[in-house]
C-alpha cells in the first residue's frame, strides 16, 4: 500500500490523541507521568487478560475454529472487564497519592480528580489504540493488495475510524469512571461497563464493519456528551465558548436586561 | 567534611579530569573499561544532583563564613535547605554544593514541609528531563534496528562471548549463554575494580587518555561504519571526500563537545548518539539468549556495586568522598539547567568584587575547577554578567573581605550547576558557556524581596549514566530486532523502562542516596518483553486478524 494509507490512517487514529497530548498535557510534566502510568495500567490489564485467554487455549487445547472463536470472545469479554478493573485501581493509586501529594506540599496545587480523570483516560486510550493499530498501520506501508479475497476494500480505514473511536471512548468513559467512583455513584461504573462491553461485542456481533462503526460513534457522541455535563460543562458553558464570549460579556448582557 | 572553602587548594588538586561519556567500545578492552566507567561513575538517580546540600555543608558555611553575611539574605539558602538530606554521598554534589556553602545559611523558620514540596515539584519535571533523552535514543537506535540491516545480521561475536548459541540443544544453548554472561561480568568487574584501582593511586592522565580514545572510536571509527550502512541500505552513493569531511566535522566536533567546551545541546545530543551507537554494537554482537542474561546479570551487577558497602563503585565514591573530588564526570549525561538569578542574587557583598575587573586571583581560585584557562574567562564572563544584575537589585555590597568569598560562592554556584554533579566544573562549563544558557541564567531579575519566587526558579539538571542508556536501549532494541516484526513488544518494553525510570527516581526521592538506575527499569523491561512476547502477541494478532477490539 502507499505512504498515503499509511499517512492518511495514521493520522486519522492518532490525529486528535495527539493534539490533545500536544496542547494539554505535553506542558505539564506531572501529567505526562501520570499519562505514561496510565499506559502502564491498561498495558498491565491486557497481560492479564491474555495470560488467561492463554491459559484458557492452553487448556482447552481444541483446534477447531468455532471454539477457537469462542475461545477469542470469551478472551475479549474477559479483557473488557480487566481494564474496568484497573481503571479503578488507577483510581484508588490516584487518590491515595494524591492524598499524600496533599500532605507534602500544602501550598501547592496538585492536579484535580477531574484532571487526573482526563489523563488517566487518555493514557488508557493512548496505548489500547497504538497496540491495536501499530502493528495494522506497519503492514499497509508494506506491498499487498487490499481484500485481494474478497474481504473489504476499506480494511485500513476502517480500523483508523474503530482505533480513533476507542481512543476518545476511553477518554469519556475515564472521565465519567472517576466521576462516579467520587461521587460513589456506582451505577456509573456498571454503565462504563456495560458500554464498554456493548462497543467490542459490536465489533463480533455484526460482520458489517460499517454499522459498527456507525453505532461506536453514536456511544462516542452519548459519552461525550455525558462526560461534558459530569466535568461541569452546562449549555451556557458551551454557548460561552462557541459564540467566543468572555463570561463578563455574557453577564453583562443578562445585567442589562 | 573536607571544608571547600579551602576549597580552593581542594579544586586544584582536582585534576578535573573530564571523562566524556565514551565507550570506546570498538577496541574492547576500552569499551569495556568505558563501560564500567559508566557503572563507577554511578549518578545515574538524577534526582540527586538536583538537590541542594547537606546540612552539614551548611553548617561549614555558616562557619566558614567571616561575618554573619546576613545569612537570611541569601537566597539560594532555600534551596540549600531544601535540599538538605536530599544529597547523596556522592563526593561531587558535596563538591559542588560546597561552593553554595555561603549561601547555604538557612532561611530561618523555612518549614520543612516547603522543601519537600520543592523536592516533589522540581521531581517531575526531573523525571521528563530524563524520559525525553532516553526517548531519543530509543528511537534512534529503533528506527535504526528496523530499517538498517546490518544490525540484525549475525556476523560473528564479540572475544567477551567466545560461547556460540548455535548448538542443538535448548539446555547448550542456555548453558553456552550463562556462560557468556559470565566471562562478560566478570571481564566488568575486573575493568572496574581497574579502574578502582587507577583512581586510587591517582593515574588520571591514564584514565583521562583512556577515555579520549574511547571517544574516539567511537566517533570516528563506529560512526563511519553506522553511515556506510545506512547509505547502503538506502542506497545513496557517497564518495569518499564527502565522507571524510562528514565523518571528520562530527567526530571532531564530538570531541570537542564532550571533553571540552561546547553548548549543552550539542553535547547532550552527541552523548545520545554515542549511546545510540554502542547499544547497536551490543545490539548486533550480542547473541539472543546471551544479551537477555547479561541484561539480567548487569542490573543484578549494578544493584550490588551501588549499594553493598564493598561494591568496586561504592569504594570509588567513598575515595573520592574522602579526597573530596569529583568522581568521573563524563560519561553522564546531563541536562544541567542554569542557575537563575536567585543565585546571583544570593551574594550582595559581592557586589563590590563585580566591579572590579576580572581577577586573576580570584580567576584562578575558580581555574582550579577547569584544566584550561579558558575556564577562568569563562568566570570573569559570568561575574561581568552577573553584575548588572545584582545592580539592578540594588543590592548593597558590603565590604571586601567579603568579596573574596561571596564571589568565589558566586562564581563556584554560577559554575556549579553547569558542572552539577558532574563534578567537573570545567566540562559543564562548556554547556553554558554556549548560547541558550546564558540568558537562562542572567534572566532579569524580579524586584523587591529575593525571595522565595527567585529561587523557586531555580533549576537544576539531572543526570543519568550513559550505561542506564546503553542498556534500556539494548533492550528495547533487542525486542525490536527478535520481535517479530511486531512493534507491541517494542512499545510494551519502552513503556515498561519509562516507569522503572520514574520508580527508581520516586525512590530516590523517598531515599535520599545512591541509586542504581538499572535494575528496576531492566527488570521491567524484561518481565514485559516475555511476557508481551509469548503472550499478549498471539492474544493481540488473533484479535486483529478477526478485527476485533477490545
Amino acid at each position: 500500500m502507499t505512504a498515503a494509507v499509511f499517512f492518511g490512517c495514521a493520522f486519522v487514529a492518532f490525529g486528535p490523541a495527539l493534539a490533545l497530548y500536544i496542547f494539554t498535557i505535553a506542558t505539564e510534566p506531572l501529567r505526562i507521568i501520570f499519562l505514561i502510568i496510565g499506559a502502564f495500567f491498561w498495558l498491565v490489564s491486557l497481560l492479564l487478560s491474555s495470560f488467561i485467554w492463554f491459559m484458557a487455549a492452553t487448556l482447552t487445547d481444541n483446534k477447531d475454529e468455532p471454539r477457537q472463536r469462542d475461545l477469542l470472545i470469551f478472551g475479549v469479554l474477559i479483557s473488557v472487564l480487566i481494564q474496568e478493573m484497573f481503571r479503578f485501581a488507577y483510581y484508588k493509586l490516584l487518590k491515595k497519592s494524591s492524598e499524600g501529594l496533599k500532605s507534602i506540599n500544602p501550598g501547592e496545587k496538585a492536579p484535580s480528580m477531574r484532571l487526573l480523570a482526563y489523563v488517566s483516560g487518555l493514557g488508557f486510550g493512548i496505548m489500547s489504540g497504538v497496540f491495536s493499530f501499530v502493528n495494522t498501520l506497519s503492514d499497509s506501508l508494506g506491498p499487498g493488495t487490499v481484500g485481494i479475497h474478497g474481504d473489504p476494500p476499506q480494511f485500513f480505514l476502517n480500523s483508523a475510524f474503530m482505533t480513533l473511536v476507542i481512543i476518545l471512548l476511553h477518554m469519556f468513559w475515564g472521565i465519567v469512571f472517576f466521576d462516579g467512583c467520587e461521587k460513589k455513584k456506582w451505577y456509573t461504573l456498571l454503565v462504563v461497563l456495560l458500554t464498554h462491553l456493548l462497543v467490542s461485542a459490536l465489533t463480533f456481533i455484526s460482520p458489517y464493519s460499517g454499522l459498527n462503526l456507525v453505532l461506536a460513534y453514536i456511544i462516542l457522541v452519548l459519552t461525550g456528551i455525558w462526560a461534558f455535563f459530569v466535568s461541569g460543562g452546562s449549555c451556557r458553558s458551551l454557548k460561552l465558548c462557541l459564540l467566543c464570549q468572555d463570561k463578563d460579556s455574557l453577564l453583562f448582557n443578562q445585567r442589562s436586561r | 567534611m573536607p571544608e571547600d572553602r579551602g576549597g580552593a587548594g581542594e579544586w586544584n588538586e582536582v585534576p578535573c579530569v573530564p571523562f566524556p561519556g565514551t565507550f570506546g567500545g570498538r577496541v574492547m578492552l576500552t569499551f569495556m573499561a568505558s563501560d564500567s566507567e559508566e557503572e563507577v561513575c554511578d549518578e545515574r538517580t538524577s534526582l540527586m544532583s538536583a538537590e541542594s546540600p547537606m546540612p552539614r555543608s551548611c553548617q561549614e558555611g555558616r562557619q566558614g563564613l567571616e561575618n554573619g553575611e546576613g545569612a537570611a539574605q541569601w537566597v539560594g539558602s532555600h534551596q540549600q535547605s531544601k535540599a538538605s538530606g536530599q544529597r547523596g554521598q556522592e563526593s561531587e554534589e558535596d563538591h559542588e554544593e560546597d561552593p553554595d556553602r555561603y549561601v547555604c545559611s538557612g532561611v530561618p523558620g523555612r518549614p520543612p514541609g516547603l522543601e519537600e514540596e520543592l523536592t516533589l515539584k522540581y521531581g517531575a519535571k526531573h523525571v521528563i528531563m530524563l524520559f525525553v533523552p532516553v526517548t531519543l535514543c530509543m528511537i534512534v537506535v529503533v528506527a535504526t534496528i528496523k530499517s538498517v540491516r546490518f544490525y540484525t545480521e549475525k556476523n560473528g561475536q564479540l572475544i567477551y562471548t567466545p560461547f556460540t548459541e548455535d548448538t542443538s540443544s535448548v539446555g547448550q544453548r542456555f548453558l553456552n549463554s550463562v556462560l557468556n554472561t559470565l566471562i562478560m561480568i566478570s571481564v566488568i568487574v575486573i575493568m572496574t575494580i581497574f579502574l578502582v584501582v587507577l583512581y586510587k593511586y591517582r593515574c588520571y592522565k591514564f584514565i583521562h587518555g583512556w577515555l579520549i580514545m574511547s571517544s574516539l572510536m567511537l566517533l570516528f571509527l563506529f560512526t563511519y561504519i553506522y553511515l556506510g550502512e545506512v547509505l547502503k541500505t538506502y542506497n545513496v552513493a557517497m564518495d569518499y571526500p564527502t565522507l571524510f569531511l562528514t565523518v571528520w566535522n562530527f567526530g571532531a566536533v564530538g570531541m570537542v563537545c564532550i571533553h571540552w567546551k561546547g553548548p549543552l545541546v550539542l553535547q547532550q545530543a552527541y552523548l545520545i548518539m554515542i549511546s545510540a551507537l554502542m547499544a547497536l554494537v551490543f545490539i548486533k554482537y550480542l547473541p539472543e539468549w546471551s544479551a537477555w542474561v547479561i541484561l539480567g546479570a548487569i542490573s543484578v551487577y549494578d544493584l550490588v556495586a551501588v549499594l553493598c558497602p564493598k561494591g568496586p563503585l561504592r569504594m570509588l565514591v567513598e575515595t573520592a568522598q574522602e579526597r573530596n573530588e569529583p568522581i568521573f564526570p563524563a560519561l553522564i549525561y546531563s541536562s544541567a539547567m542554569v542557575w537563575t538569578v536567585g543565585m546571583a542574587k544570593l551574594d550582595p557583598s559581592s557586589q563590590g568584587a563585580l566591579q572590579l575587573p576580572y581577577d586573576p586571583e580570584m580567576g584562578e581560585y575558580q581555574g582550579a575547577d577547569s584544566l584550561s584557562s579558558s575556564g577562568v574567562a569563562f568566570h570573569h564572563i559570568q561575574l561581568s554578567l552577573a553584575w548588572p544584575l545584582r545592580e539592578a537589585r540594588g543590592l548593597e555590597g558590603q565590604g571586601s573581605p567579603e568579596l573574596r568569598e561571596p564571589s568565589d560562592g558566586l562564581l563556584s554556584l554560577s559554575l556549579a550547576p553547569c558542572s552539577h554533579d558532574t563534578g567537573h566544573p570545567e566540562e559543564d562549563s562548556c554547556d553554558s558557556l554556549g548560547e541558550p544558557s546564558y540568558p537562562e541564567v542572567f534572566a532579569p531579575p524580579l524586584p523587591g524581596y529575593p525571595g522565595e519566587e527567585l529561587e523557586e526558579e531555580e533549576e537544576r539538571g539531572v543526570k543519568l549514566g550513559l550505561g542506564d542508556f546503553i542498556f534500556y536501549s539494548v533492550l528495547v532494541g533487542k525486542a525490536a530486532a527478535t520481535g517479530s516484526g511486531d512493534w507491541n513488544t517494542t512499545l510494551a518494553c519502552f513503556v515498561a523502562i519509562l516507569i522503572g525510570l520514574c520508580l527508581t527516581l520516586l525512590l530516590l526521592a523517598v531515599f535520599k542516596k545512591a541509586l542504581p538506575a538499572l535494575p528496576i527499569s531492566i527488570t521491567f523491561g524484561l518481565i514485559f518483553y516475555f511476557s508481551t512476547d509469548n503472550l499478549v502477541r498471539p492474544f493481540m494478532d488473533t484479535l486483529a486478524s478477526h478485527q476485533l477490539y477490545i
